[in-house]
């Protein structure tokens, strides 16, 4: 065990531990400033923004011996005994100085910057900074390029802090952004005819601690401060990132990375960022269809309201005779349980399959850690274990298929969700002949023209619930903004179905859900932020020995 | 806030002396400021027969009107500042690329509900480049609520139409211009 002093506050730092002034100070509730430092980059010291006093406690004297001069906290280690003096006199006039360098040739745009509202440069300014400019500063028009398709960099604004070149460099390996020129006229900027075009091109934005970079899918979208930020779970593909959304009136303006350091640290890839586009298709289907049997055929469909579907559906579906379901893996745990137990409470013989699981091209993993799944859902392991809970062995997307255009069944239920096509003529064609089909999902396909039963369903960040992810973390989020009128997102239509009362409540469906499934068990605590490791407890079950 | 909040002064009500208690002395005083005013200088005028005079257009608080730069081109940079500002919620921008090279963003479309308006005149006030204004136009009429919803066209037309009798309050303003 180590003992830093902050301030004269005592912190302990465990033997394993590596941390630096700031990460120490931090442990004992002191924020220094800081530009360039991020935990996620290597330390170049070259803000000078987190200057502070430093010096050494002698374990015997007591004595404490500073240095002659300020050094950057973040390239301190905090050692045993190490003293950290971040609110004197002369770390508060280095700040001011550091702050009103950074301004002089600043263009003080902040009423047509994306990042007002959440720049350090504002916020430290307010802060640490002198409250006279001393310099005759006049506001201008920042130069702008852009730096590939998703990433514009607006030239004046930047504070050289290089955190997107060291992105750049270390994360992704790509190594796109460069600073070019020196002292003052030092700029960002990438190769001729080489743009910043990697597959996580959107962290640099987040990483940017002023307005330089900006989001071009976001840009002059919103101001800041009328987006209400959720804590949520990327559904792009099957790493399942924690994420924030942000809505403002039921529209969701952006994602970014949440830090979770078990499953994404502080990134998420441009598909997952930028993916949520869907979610506000206008193609979206709304409201739910039925077509009443006509002789043998299929009838015309029909606009139904959905306290018809929650009257009519019961009764359909006891007629139903050998029934099939598909659990989609957009499918929340929550949503996957209700949807099996209630067709089970109707038809204890139904078959519960795993719908679809889309895959495209293969896993790829950057330098820095981070890995984009080919897996392009949430929540295949989550699903599956639900289903085979209820089946024994599973039952996969093309064995269903098969099954069905033999004939196997009479009624099936899909559930779909998947923001892309998912499902071509030929699969649909085999549900053609299926007496009773009820089709769940958000876009039209071949399969939606096929249904008896169309219930719009909900997309992205517009359900409740928990994802397992790839490595069996489960993870519980809410809601970000509702579905659009005339949809239901699946839960709260299972609910209505399984005759509870009020409103959709995930955490009871979770609770029962751990207490039924071995699986699930470690799931049934309050979830943490950062979720649970599923795979614990199967570790100890297996070192426990098969039970009987 | 709880009724033991230590922030909360709690603080007696005075005690009646001797006229608050035989309540004719503080009745008569009532009745003299009534009948004072009866025979006074009267200050309502009795519109629309008569218009009223405007004191002092610059802290008049009517129409809005989006003033134009030296250019002719709306000089909002689309900041929603003044959306933020506003306590009604009744200003809608849609911010763009401004086609301009000297300038960055500029609103595509901007918006004000007339109707839901309560002229506090807090978009003035927030305006970093005096882009809003409140004119003293105070007669505001129209037949249908979506004519009362004006847009960015409309409030030029409103600068254009009161520039001659109002100047903008701070044609001198330096910045993004």
């Amino acid at each position: 065990m180590a003992t830093v002093y902050i301030n004269n506050q005592e912190v302990t730092i465990g033997d394993n531990e590596r941390l630096n002034g700031i990460q120490a100070a931090a442990r004992a509730g002191v924020q220094i400033p800081h530009y360039c430092w991020h935990p996620g980059l290597s330390v170049v010291a070259s803000c000078r923004m987190c200057l502070v006093e430093t010096g050494t406690r002698n374990p015997e004297t007591g004595e404490v011996s500073m240095f002659p001069k300020l050094v950057p906290a973040c390239q301190t280690p905090a050692k045993d005994g190490t003293v950290f003096i971040t609110d004197s006199e002369k770390v508060r006039k280095a700040r001011a100085f550091v702050e009103e360098a950074l301004l002089i040739d600043h263009p003080i745009d902040c009423p047509i910057c994306d990042k007002a509202g959440e720049c350090l440069l504002q916020d430290y300014h307010f802060e640490h900074g002198q409250p006279e400019r001393r310099a005759d500063i006049k506001p201008f028009t920042s130069r702008k390029r852009p730096m590939g398709d998703t990433v514009m960099l607006f030239v004046d604004r930047c504070v050289m802090c290089s955190r997107c070149v060291r992105f750049c460099r270390e994360v992704t390996g790509t190594s796109e952004l460069m600073v070019v020129n020196r002292g003052a006229h030092e700029e960002i900027d990438v190769f001729p005819g080489k743009p910043l075009a990697n597959k996580m091109s959107g962290n640099v934005v987040d990483l940017c601690p002023v307005g330089a970079l900006g989001d071009r899918d976001f840009l002059y979208e919103q101001r800041v401060w009328f987006l209400k930020r959720h804590k949520s779970v990327c559904s792009s593909c099957s790493t399942g990132c924690s994420i924030w959304a942000e809505e403002n009136q039921d529209r969701i303006y952006r994602l970014k990375p949440r830090e979770n350091q078990h499953i994404n640290k502080w990134w998420m890839c441009d598909e997952g960022r930028y993916g949520f586009h869907y979610v506000h298709d206008p193609k979206r289907l709304i409201g739910p269809q039925h077509r009443p049997a006509q002789g043998g055929s299929k009838g015309e469909p029909q606009k139904v309201e959905w306290e018809q579907v929650f009257n009519d559906l019961p009764q359909a579906l006891a007629k139903g005779g050998r029934t099939a379901v598909v659990l989609s893996p957009f499918l929340t745990v929550e949503e996957a349980y209700l949807l099996a137990k209630y067709v089970r409470s109707i038809n204890s013989e139904a078959l519960i399959a795993v719908g679809h699981v889309p895959v495209v091209g293969t896993d790829e993993t950057f330098p820095g850690g981070f890995t984009i799944r080919a897996e392009k859902c949430p929540n295949r392991r989550g699903v599956e274990e639900i289903a085979k809970h209820f089946s024994g062995p599973l039952t996969s997307w093309p064995d269903l298929v098969s099954k069905v255009a033999a004939g196997a069944f009479d009624t099936v239920w899909v559930t779909g969700s998947y923001p892309h096509e998912w499902v071509d003529e030929a699969a649909a064609q085999a549900f053609a002949k299926v007496p009773q089909l009820i089709v769940q999902d958000i876009f039209p396909s071949p399969l939606t023209e096929q249904a008896n039963w169309l219930l719009p369903a909900a997309a992205f960040g517009e359900r409740p619930g928990s994802y397992v992810n790839h490595a069996d973390r489960l993870q519980s989020f809410d809601w970000v903004v509702r579905p659009p009128q005339g949809a239901r997102s699946e839960g709260s239509v299972y609910w209505r179905l399984l005759g509870e009362s009020g409103l959709f409540r995930p955490k009871e469906v979770l609770r029962e859900v751990a207490a039924e499934i071995p699986y699930f068990h470690l799931a049934a605590d309050p979830i943490p932020e950062l979720g649970v490791d599923l795979k614990l407890n199967q570790l100890a079950e297996t070192a426990a020995g098969p039970s009987a | 806030m709880k009724p033991d909040d230590p922030d909360i002064n709690w603080i007696e009500e005075p005690k009646l002396g001797l006229a608050g208690r035989m309540y004719l002395p503080l009745l008569l005083k009532g009745l003299t400021t009534t009948t004072r005013h009866l025979f006074s200088k009267k200050v309502t005028v009795s519109y629309p027969d008569v218009e009223p005079t405007i004191q002092n257009p610059l802290n008049y608080r009517g129409v809005h009107r989006l003033n134009r730069d030296e250019q002719g081109r709306v000089k909002c940079v689309a900041c929603f500042l003044c959306a933020t500002a506003c306590p009604a919620h009744c200003i809608d921008i849609i911010a763009a690329e401004s086609p301009w090279p000297d300038r960055e963003k500029y609103p595509q479309s901007f918006t004000i509900d007339e109707l839901r308006c309560i002229f506090c005149g807090m978009c003035e006030e927030a305006c970093p480049v005096d882009a809003i204004e409140l004119t003293s136009l105070y007669n505001l009429t129209g037949r249908s609520r979506e004519e009362m919803v004006f847009d960015k066209e409309k409030l030029l037309s409103v600068y254009d139409a009161t520039k001659d009798a109002e100047p903008m309050k701070s044609a001198s303003l330096g910045g993004t211009k």
